[in-house]
Parts: structure tokens; C-alpha cells; sequence
């Protein structure tokens, strides 16, 4: 029925691109395909263009190479002693800062946990309005691929360290929405998730278990997501831009 | 209704009409009387409302049915007007000057069944989906498990049997049919 | 002394009318607003063209919650489809039910028991309640009241507390089935329904002190976000929205469906069309809720009737061509299911009727020229949209 998912391994690997293709648990399954013909122009205002600056001096302007960093991220390594590394950890668990935004039908469990009846904030868990602010990313259900793009972006903006959640069972196997043309299915694919909350949706106490889970993991110094992602980004960038047919953004967006 | 059937017949060629309720009625309009016709019982009629616009795939046939279903408040009833038009390069006259709103139908039908509205605003810009490169995706011989298939990667272990065989077997193991 | 800022001026208009937005001459700014945006509802995002901080030009974009639900249901069974049409809108997903389960009942003949149609008008009714509350508290958010929605979430989990004993589940109910509704209610369900409808007279009554008597709140909302007259019909506005512009359009007077004709009620109307007006009635539709639910609940028959129509082996259910439209006045106006079959098991075309699609996308994007940045989410708030309703 669906021979292209069941191809050899070792050929599926030779044929990836050139680093360590294996992330752990995160399995291969097809080749990237590769990069699409750009069928898609840039919209406008991301061409190359020459601008007129003050006193009449034109200047250059290429917006996907000058308006963003250039280097990919850099695996960040522990701290020089395990007891200080500990201790980070330790702070790092009690002031998880969820990045508000609802990327799916989840969210809408996410009121009931900012309020009185759940009251995640005594947790120290706390929603904030900005990536830069934020540390943990709940990606609350399906991912069409027009919001993966901006997941994805949100995702690069954050701060180290940080860590997603995949909320719901449409992150885990596409869930519900197994066959939709518009959804992508396993969201391990395109971003490094340190946790899954499993249900069509989660109930308010299923996610704040989850958090507990989360925040074990992080004092445990298991929550790595944010390095693995760093260590196998081209594996990801790969991934992302077979599903995203009109990459119109800078490949790091920091 | 009937009524108001058998007065419109007298000023405009008229097709089949279907009585679905007491309050809802579908008619087939030929496809050049549709905008004088919409402006008429806009205008006159009272038919004030434009509750959706929307196609069908009969693929069968090659044609799609475009359903302009319009309401009226004072009397509470509504008219669905039914246009076929060709499969191949299809396109519409647009209506968006009779009611703004239709504009964003016309977009999503532009996106998603391929049916061209010339004139309508911003009628080629991307609605819902993005840089999409296939066939739109609410056509009939488009295959959405296909597409699924080959373009995003599954999670090994999901079984997904035939509900309908699965479902026989647990309520019905004698039925044969 | 009131400053009237002489907004004929700019921005300023080509000889077809179109507006004259040059980026380049340094006048105008490009600005996003969403999809990650605490001042937007759901995930969407507007293209805003801002001149110092009034916008030019707005642009809804929409698409970010797209799962092709018109396209899956086509491919599944007619009971299939019953799990998830509530997915659809996920705020208030019974109007999903309710008109799916409506369309496909008229199009196969099903006589719906009566003690069915009672349980509906209950379900959709408590929904309602959860929607308004929901919006109560974003539209006091979106103008700094962040107190507004602490309290509102807390009464709406009570009232998801009876939505879960009723139907087994807080979100998604999926409890109006094709054929009737899944089961009946259960024992003392009405003193407990009771008990949650007086602490959401309680908390209404102290919203209604905090939020619509506050004068920050009226000063940004009287006068602004106005929906004029002759864009009712052009822009297909429906429910609160265009009952707080003075017209008395509701579905459940207008075309009475359920058992809608034999409650007492009239449309709650409004006057002046603004942000302010649109929220008193919303605010006044919940507390007819309300009422709704005590006389739906001290009306229906009281015996354990049936709740189930027969319907044809699930398996093997075809039904003849024919096409239909069967709507509902939900939270935010007309919501409605186009559904067309051709004799085989699965529908032809179901085609969605959110009350978002015409709000969010022409009127919003009328409503917002001219408009102040600042309150730019209020007003998206105040036509009470939600994202998923529109691109399905």
C-alpha cells in the first residue's frame, strides 16, 4: 500500500545530506527530496533593492542576508562542574515561561490554566507575550504548514535553553487529521520536541502533569531539545524546507 | 415561492427548481441571467442577504455547480441559485459590486476548485494555503491520502484498518453483504 | 478641549479611488499583527499600513489553522464525519453537531425524538454561554482589564464542569449525533445546572460593575469601530453584531429550528453599532441564555423519553442525491452547513458557513481603515471572530 515509507535504511541514509543524519529516536524515513523548483517569486519587499538613505547615499539592500544572523546555532555545552550545572538546572525548572502562542485547537485549554481554577503560575509556569521572553514553546496541536513556517520562526527566536511540547495526539501521528493535505504529522521531525502530552485535547490536569514531567527532565539535565537541534540542523533544515514549498525566509532568523 | 418561481419565469429563463423545504428552495439558473437576476431580487425581492457562495464537483459530468444561496430577512426564507459551468478553464463573472463580501469567496473558490472570477479584488493572492503547487485541492480527482502520503513522513506503527470492515466485524460478524 | 483629528487628509487617494500607498516615501509602515501576537484572536494576522499610528490599510490573512475539513469529509462515512465536524470550531464546536447531524437528518428522512431537540437547544444554549464568556474576557483584555477574564474563565469552567457530566468531555462534546443526542440527562443535573447558572448571574454582575462602568473602558469603546448601516447586507453581518446596530435579526426567532418556538424570548438589540454596544449585547444575549436554559429545563418533558432516532445500519447508509442548507443563530451570528449528497455513503460537498468568514475578512478589513493601532484588537475582538470557522 505505502511502499515509499518502508524504503532500505542504509540507502535512505547514504542518500541525506552530509552530517550525522541519526538524531536519537528521531528515525529517517524517507530521503529529503531535493530542494523544489522555485515555482514561488519573493514577495517584494525581500528582493534585492537598492534604497535611498539620508543626504541621497543609496545603499544595498538584500533583506534575507543583511537583516538577520548568519551563523547557524552552536551547540551550547554544560557548565564546567556538575553541581553549578545543578544549580542552573534547578532554576532553569521553576521559571518555565510558555511563549503565548496558539498554534492549534489546544490553546484554548491554555485559559483555564492561567486562571484560578489550574493556576499554572504557582508552578512558576507563566505565558509570555514575546519569543525573547519565552523558554518553552507547547505547540498546541495540528501544525498546518503555514504555521509551521511561523512556528519554526518563533522556535529560532527564543532564547537558549529551551524546549517544546507537542501537545495532542495531531503532533504525535497526525492524529485526527491523518490524511489532510495541509497538516504535517510528526512534529519531530522539523523541530526538536522534548516532550509529548498525549489526548484529542488535553484536559488542564493532563498538561500541568506534563509540565511536571518537563520540569523533571530539565533537573535532570535530559531536556536537550534546544542542542539537538544545533547539532543536527541541516538534518531539520532539510526536513522543514521539503514540506514548506515556498522557503522565503533566512535559513537562521535570530 | 412558487410564486415567486413562476413570476421570475416570465422575465428570466429558468431552470429545474428543487423545494427542499417550505423556507428553501434551489433553482437552476443559465449562466449569463445570474448577476441581472441576483440584482433583481436584491433589489426588488428583498433578497438582501448572501448567505454563501460555494461549488460542487460533479466530476462526472466535467461541470461544477457554483450555489449562490441568498436570503431573505423580512420573509425568512432563502433561494439557492444554482449555475453550471464547464470543468475545464472555468471561470465566472464576478459579483463582488453587488455585495463586497463575495470577494473572499471567490477567492477561496479561485484557491481551491481553480474557478476564475475575473475582475474580482485580489483574486490571484494566496488565501488559505501557501505556495501551493498542486491541482486545488477541493477537486474531486485531487487525493488528499495520496499527497499526504508522499509528503509528510508517518510515524511507523500507526494502523489505520478500514472502519467500515472493522465495524462488521465487531457488530455484525454474520452480515455478509 | 476634545482633539478631532481631520482624518479626510491621508491617507490620500489615487483618480480610481484606490488608496495611494507609496512605502517608499518613508510616510508609510508595514506592521504585523499575529499570528504570534497577544493582541489578535486565534491564530491569524493582519497586514497593517500605518500612517503615524493610524492604519491606512488592513489585511486579514487566514490559512494558519487549515485542515481541509470540506476535502476529509468527503472522504469519510456519514457517521465518520460525527467525530469531527466539532473540530471545526473549536470555541464552540456544538453548532458544528447541530448542523451537521440537521442536514444530514433532513437529507435521510430521520425523525428526531422530541426529547432529543430539547437536549440540543440545552447543549447549544450552555455553548453559547462558554462563547460570551470567552469573549467577555478577551474583549476587556484587549483593552488592559486582564481581571475580566480571570473571572470569566472561572465561571466557564464551572459550566464546562456540566458539559463534562453531561457529555463526558470539557472541549470537544461530540454528543449531537445524526439520529438524536447520545444520552440522556443525568440525575440532578438540574440543581446542579441551577447552582451554575446563579454564579454566573453573580460574576455577571460584578463584570458588568468592573468592566461596562468603567470609564477607560467606555472612553476606548463608545464611538469607535462603528458598523454603518448600509454595510449590514453588503458585508452579510449577522448576530450580535448586527443586532447591536438596532435590527432584530436572530435565527432562533426569525427561522425557529429545535424547539426555539416554544421558548419566551425577544432579540436583544442595541443601538449605536460600536464596540461598546456590541459587547452590552453580548453580555445581555448570555444572561438570555441563561433564562433560556432555566425555561428549556423546566419545559421539557420530564419522563426518560427516547433520545435516539432509528437510524439505517451505519454501514450501509446511503442516502439520495439532494442538497440542503440548515442554519442556527450561534455565539457570533449565522452559522450553517451546505451539504450535498449523490446516493453513495459519503456527502458530496459540505461547505461551512462560519459568521467569521464575512466578519474577519471584508468588514474587518473595511472597519479597520482610519482606525487607531491601539485599537485595532479591540475591534477585531468586538466582532467576536474565530479563526478556525474560517478556513476550516
Amino acid at each position: 500500500m505505502d511502499k515509499k515509507t518502508h524504503k532500505d535504511p542504509a540507502k535512505t541514509s547514504a542518500e541525506l545530506p552530509s552530517v550525522d543524519l541519526n538524531p536519537p529516536e528521531v528515525q529517517p524515513q524517507k530521503p529529503p527530496a531535493p530542494p523544489a523548483e522555485r515555482t514561488i517569486e519573493l514577495p517584494e519587499e525581500l528582493r534585492k533593492r537598492t534604497v535611498k538613505g539620508p543626504g541621497g547615499v543609496e545603499i544595498e539592500v538584500e533583506p534575507l542576508r543583511d537583516y538577520y544572523c548568519e551563523a547557524p546555532p552552536t551547540v551550547m555545552p554544560a557548565a564546567y562542574s556538575k553541581i553549578v550545572e545543578d544549580l542552573f538546572n534547578w532554576a532553569r525548572a521553576e521559571s518555565i515561561w510558555i511563549l503565548g502562542f496558539g498554534t492549534g485547537c489546544g490553546a484554548i485549554e491554555m485559559r483555564p490554566l492561567m486562571t484560578p481554577r489550574y493556576d499554572a503560575y504557582r508552578y512558576g509556569i507563566q505565558w509570555r507575550p514575546t519569543p525573547r521572553q519565552a523558554n518553552l514553546f507547547v505547540i498546541s496541536g495540528y501544525l498546518s504548514v503555514k504555521t509551521l513556517k511561523r512556528a519554526i520562526r518563533s522556535y529560532e527566536q527564543m532564547q537558549n535553553p529551551k524546549y517544546v511540547v507537542g501537545l495532542g495526539s495531531c503532533t504525535i501521528n497526525g492524529g485526527m487529521y491523518w490524511d489532510s493535505y495541509n497538516t504535517i504529522k510528526r512534529l519531530d521531525e522539523y523541530l526538536p520536541v522534548d516532550l509529548y502530552i498525549t489526548g484529542c485535547m488535553p484536559r488542564p490536569e493532563a498538561l500541568l502533569a506534563g509540565f511536571m514531567d518537563l520540569k523533571r527532565m530539565i533537573r535532570a539535565g535530559e531536556a536537550e531539545g534546544a542542542n539537538k537541534y544545533a547539532e543536527y540542523f541541516d538534518w531539520y533544515k532539510a526536513n522543514q524546507k521539503r514540506v514548506i514549498k515556498d522557503w522565503d525566509m533566512p535559513d537562521y532568523s535570530w | 415561492m412558487i410564486e415567486l418561481y413562476e413570476q421570475l419565469k416570465q422575465r428570466y429563463a429558468l431552470g429545474e427548481i428543487s423545494v427542499q423545504r417550505f423556507d428553501l428552495v434551489f433553482i437552476t439558473v443559465p449562466r449569463e441571467n445570474l448577476a441581472s437576476l441576483l440584482l433583481y431580487l436584491r433589489d426588488t425581492e428583498g433578497f438582501t442577504h448572501l448567505v454563501l457562495l460555494t461549488a460542487v464537483d460533479w466530476i462526472e459530468d466535467n461541470k461544477f455547480q457554483l450555489t449562490y444561496l441568498i436570503n431573505n430577512r423580512e420573509s425568512a426564507t432563502d433561494l439557492g441559485l444554482r449555475v453550471i459551468i464547464d470543468r475545464d478553464e472555468a471561470s465566472m463573472e464576478s459579483i463582488h459590486d453587488l455585495w463586497p463580501t463575495a470577494a473572499t469567496y471567490q477567492r477561496e473558490l479561485k484557491e481551491m476548485f481553480g474557478i476564475d472570477f475575473p475582475g474580482s479584488p485580489r483574486i490571484d493572492e494566496d488565501f488559505i494555503l501557501e505556495g501551493w503547487t498542486e491541482i486545488p485541492p477541493y477537486r474531486r480527482d485531487f487525493d488528499t491520502l495520496e499527497y499526504s502520503r508522499d509528503t509528510y513522513l508517518e510515524r511507523p506503527g500507526r494502523s489505520t484498518s478500514d472502519p467500515a470492515q472493522h465495524m462488521k466485524q465487531l457488530f455484525y460478524p454474520e452480515d455478509k453483504d | 478641549m476634545a482633539y478631532t483629528p481631520d482624518r479626510s487628509q491621508y491617507p490620500q487617494k489615487k483618480a480610481d479611488g484606490s488608496l495611494d500607498i507609496d512605502l517608499t516615501s518613508g510616510k508609510y509602515l508595514k506592521l504585523w499583527q499575529g499570528p504570534q501576537h497577544p493582541g489578535i484572536t486565534g491564530n491569524m494576522s493582519i497586514e497593517l499600513t500605518v500612517c503615524g499610528d493610524e492604519v491606512a490599510e488592513g489585511r486579514t490573512h487566514v490559512g494558519y489553522l487549515h485542515r481541509g475539513f470540506e476535502k476529509l469529509m468527503e472522504r469519510r462515512t456519514f457517521i465518520q464525519n460525527f467525530p469531527i465536524v466539532c473540530r471545526i470550531c473549536v470555541p464552540e464546536p456544538d453548532f458544528n453537531e447541530y448542523c451537521y447531524a440537521a442536514a444530514v437528518e433532513e437529507l435521510a428522512g430521520i425523525e428526531v425524538p422530541e426529547r432529543a431537540d430539547w437536549i440540543r437547544a440545552l447543549i447549544l444554549e450552555m455553548g453559547r454561554i462558554n462563547s460570551y464568556l470567552m469573549y467577555l474576557g478577551g474583549q476587556a483584555g484587549a483593552l488592559g482589564q486582564a481581571v475580566i477574564g480571570q473571572w470569566s474563565t472561572y465561571v466557564r469552567d464551572l459550566m464546562l464542569d456540566r458539559f463534562e457530566e453531561l457529555t463526558g468531555a470539557r472541549i470537544y462534546h461530540m454528543f449531537i449525533m445524526p439520529g438524536g443526542v447520545r444520552d440522556n440527562l443525568p440525575t440532578g443535573f438540574r440543581t446542579r445546572m441551577e447552582h451554575t447558572l446563579g454564579e454566573i448571574e453573580n460574576a455577571l454582575r460584578d463584570i458588568h460593575n468592573v468592566m461596562f462602568r468603567n470609564a477607560v473602558f467606555e472612553k476606548r469603546t463608545r464611538g469607535i469601530g462603528v458598523i454603518e448601516k448600509e454595510w449590514l447586507d453588503s458585508y452579510g453581518v449577522t448576530g450580535p453584531c448586527i443586532r447591536a446596530a438596532g435590527v432584530p435579526r436572530d435565527v432562533r426567532k426569525d427561522q425557529p429550528y429545535l424547539v426555539y418556538d416554544q421558548l419566551d424570548f425577544d432579540p436583544v438589540i442595541g443601538k449605536d453599532s460600536d464596540i461598546y454596544t456590541r459587547a452590552d449585547v453580548r453580555r445581555r444575549d448570555l444572561l438570555l441564555s441563561v433564562d433560556l436554559i432555566r425555561q428549556i429545563l423546566s419545559r421539557m418533558p420530564q419522563d426518560d423519553g427516547p433520545t435516539m432516532a432509528t437510524t439505517p445500519n451505519v454501514l450501509h447508509w446511503k442516502i439520495e442525491p439532494g442538497e440542503t442548507y440548515v442554519r442556527g443563530e450561534c455565539s457570533r451570528g449565522e452559522y450553517g452547513y451546505y451539504l450535498v449528497t449523490d446516493g453513495s455513503g459519503y456527502p458530496r460537498r459540505v461547505n461551512v458557513r462560519g459568521p467569521s468568514y464575512t466578519h474577519a475578512m471584508a468588514l474587518f478589513e473595511r472597519m479597520v481603515v482610519n482606525c487607531n493601532i491601539a485599537d485595532v484588537a479591540a475591534l477585531l475582538v468586538s466582532l467576536h471572530t474565530y479563526p478556525p470557522e474560517i478556513e476550516r
